[in-house]
């Protein structure tokens, strides 16, 4: 009978273990492809088509596909090079800005009285229902028409010049100091978010008030309670709202898609898109382009893992 | 006395709301209205904006185009209820101590956190009608029978998939399942799978119920306030969906079989100069997001079990 039972268990177990690894080569396959495309020399790419498993293993490496990716790119504004470069400026400032923003109103929010805090935070989660195409086409127009208006403003300044920084003898375009084709256009109107301030918010709510009441007692300012107390404590969802943000700008799309024209302002996503419009064909080359983009998410994934977990969880439970 | 240290917290208050506010005002609530109002007018961006009225709605009414792309998107949106079924099901299989589940967790997670313009390449890739994974798959691995006779049939196979008009949405119904079927959703229903007693299955099983009724009397009950959000979350997202992998996978087409409302809001106001339909466009998409919560607020309350 005790052993009927450890057979069951046992039998139970291996048939998880079954579905468990059958699901993880369904999510796996398409990255694996991913990876021996990205291999292949050019002529084998469209060798082996009816053989499944010849066209995963790659009968010859040619690693050589990512430099001449990056080679390749470099015509094109900077390339790769440039692209990463403008990715990781654009996600810090980004990321930055808006978890020390989210912070400081949610502190706001979840602590301090002051006249119409309530509506304005009812105002807060109203907004996050709205579909970001509502918002994307004055905040265009703005970036549109921005220079137009600050030249009449202040005419001192030639707001429609593309700009220059030079450094270390070279000279590396810059694009305009605000509107279409500038860091400001990428990276200001997503630094303040409604979501970061909710999920701050209610993580504040959630801390007791015996030590800010002690620190008040003790003389402490607002400003000091804040930073010694509350954003110490909030250590796990400051991380989460990091992570997320900065994964979320990585991978931002429609925004930069329509305020750059140019190929050296461009993040990784759209300059993939304009490697694609250039070597449609030549899947080698582009699946060695997504890896290149894919990567470093993946090591951020693996390496801030947990933060993600706790992080839905914080964020769908509590609100 | 007391009244002054009132006062100071107040202007603490608006000091530390201040920088996130500015921004919100200016990028979030000023734009909302600004496109409220544009929705009203006709502008190309070149010439002065012209006071149509309700023209660019009743125009929109009429726009046999525009509903085409409404039933793509809600053609798209079928996938909804397979892929929270499909994550539910996995967080059930997940939830048991075995060793290694961190490592399954991790490759569940994996495709929709890296999901974006790459992995939309790639999936162009696998549907490649000639050289791709799946038709190779199909090719080698299906029986001739299978394949001979479905093109007997006059089945357009193995399918051209993204330059099927046929095929285009389930491709890219099939991609989503792939993306998110291990992602957040399941993440969710794991933790709430983890709230639940195990003494209710424990009097299940003297009860005699089979892993079946287990399921449909104890799990599925137990986990419906996540079922619930869940689906309301992707039911918004679903509406305001599929601009960025129809734009990287097939351009909204084949003969616009994969334009939804987002991607014609795209065309209208950033291929075509059209800002106030767009505008419009945007406030109608708005208004369906709206109902949609709205209902499934009032829905909700009848449907979950505490």
């Amino acid at each position: 009978m005790k052993d009927e039972a450890k057979l069951k268990r046992a039998a139970r177990k291996t048939a998880a273990y079954l579905v468990l690894g059958f699901v993880g080569l369904f999510m796996l396959l398409p990255f694996l492809w991913m990876l021996s495309t990205s291999v292949k020399p050019a002529g084998d790419v469209f060798a082996s088509v009816d053989n499944p498993i010849k066209a995963l293993v790659p009968a010859k490496t040619e690693w050589r596909n990512f430099s001449r990716v990056y080679d390749t790119t470099q015509a094109m504004g900077g390339g790769f090079a440039r692209w990463y470069l403008n990715s990781i400026l654009v996600a810090v400032v980004v990321t930055l800005g808006q978890v020390t923003t989210s912070a400081c109103a949610a502190y706001a929010f979840a602590r301090l009285r002051f006249p119409g805090r309530d509506r304005l935070f009812l105002g807060y989660l109203a907004t996050m229902m709205i579909p970001g195409a509502v918002t994307m086409i004055p905040n265009f127009i703005l970036m549109r028409k921005i220079t137009e208006w600050l030249t009449v403003v202040a005419p001192m300044v030639d707001w429609d010049a593309p700009r220059a920084v030079s450094m270390f003898g070279r000279t590396y375009e810059a694009g305009r100091l605000v509107g279409l084709d500038s860091y400001f256009a990428l990276a200001v109107p997503a630094m303040f978010s409604a979501y970061g301030t909710f999920m701050l918010r209610q993580y504040f709510m959630s801390i007791p008030r015996d030590l800010e009441e002690a620190a008040t007692i003790d003389g402490c300012g607002l400003f000091r309670i804040f930073t010694t107390i509350i954003v110490p404590l909030s250590k796990p969802a400051l991380a989460t709202l990091t992570i997320f943000t900065f994964m979320g700008n990585w991978q931002s799309f429609y925004w930069p898609l329509i305020v750059l024209t140019q190929d050296s302002m461009k993040t990784l996503p759209l300059g993939l898109l304009s490697f694609m419009g250039l070597y449609s064909t030549q899947w080698n080359l582009l699946m060695a382009g997504s890896m290149m983009m894919i990567l470093p998410m993946i090591i951020v994934f693996i390496v801030g893992q947990k933060w993600f977990v706790s992080g839905i969880q914080l964020g769908a439970l509590k609100g | 006395m007391a009244q002054t240290t009132r006062g100071r917290a107040a202007v603490a208050g608006y000091l530390f709301l201040l920088p996130n506010l500015l921004g919100f005002l200016a990028f979030t609530l000023l734009p909302v209205l600004a496109s409220l109002a544009l929705s009203f007018y006709a502008w190309d961006l070149f010439t002065p904006p012209k006071f149509v009225g309700l023209q660019n709605f009743t125009a929109l009414m009429r726009d046999r185009d525009f509903w085409y792309y409404a039933y793509n998107t809600l053609f798209l949106m079928l996938a909804i209820p397979v892929n929270i079924l499909g994550s539910l099901l996995l967080a059930v299989v997940m939830n048991r101590k075995l060793r290694g589940i961190v490592v399954f967790r991790t490759m569940y997670f994996l495709p929709s956190i890296v999901a974006g313009v790459g992995t939309y390449l790639l999936w162009r890739w696998i549907y490649n009608p000639d050289y791709g994974l799946v038709n190779s798959i199909i090719a080698s691995c299906c029986p001739r029978w299978l394949n001979d006779g479905l093109r007997r049939l006059g089945v357009d196979w193995p399918p051209q998939w993204l330059s099927s008009v046929t095929w285009a949405k389930p491709a890219l119904m099939f991609m989503s399942f792939w993306t998110v079927v291990g992602g957040y959703n399941m993440i969710l229903y794991l933790a709430a799978l983890q709230g639940v007693s195990p003494e209710l299955y424990e009097a299940a099983n003297i009860d005699g119920a089979n892993a079946w009724q287990r399921f449909w009397a104890i799990t599925w009950p137990m986990v419906s306030p996540t079922t619930f959000f869940v689906f309301t979350m992707s039911l918004i997202g679903g509406l305001q969906g599929g601009f960025e992998q129809a734009f990287v996978m097939t351009r909204g087409g084949p003969a616009g079989a994969t334009t939804t409302i987002s991607y014609y809001i795209y065309n209208h106001a950033f291929a075509w100069n059209h800002m106030g339909y767009a505008a419009a466009i945007a406030w109608v998409l708005f208004a369906a997001v709206f109902a949609v919560t709205l209902a499934n607020w009032r829905l909700g309350g009848r449907i979950i079990h505490y």
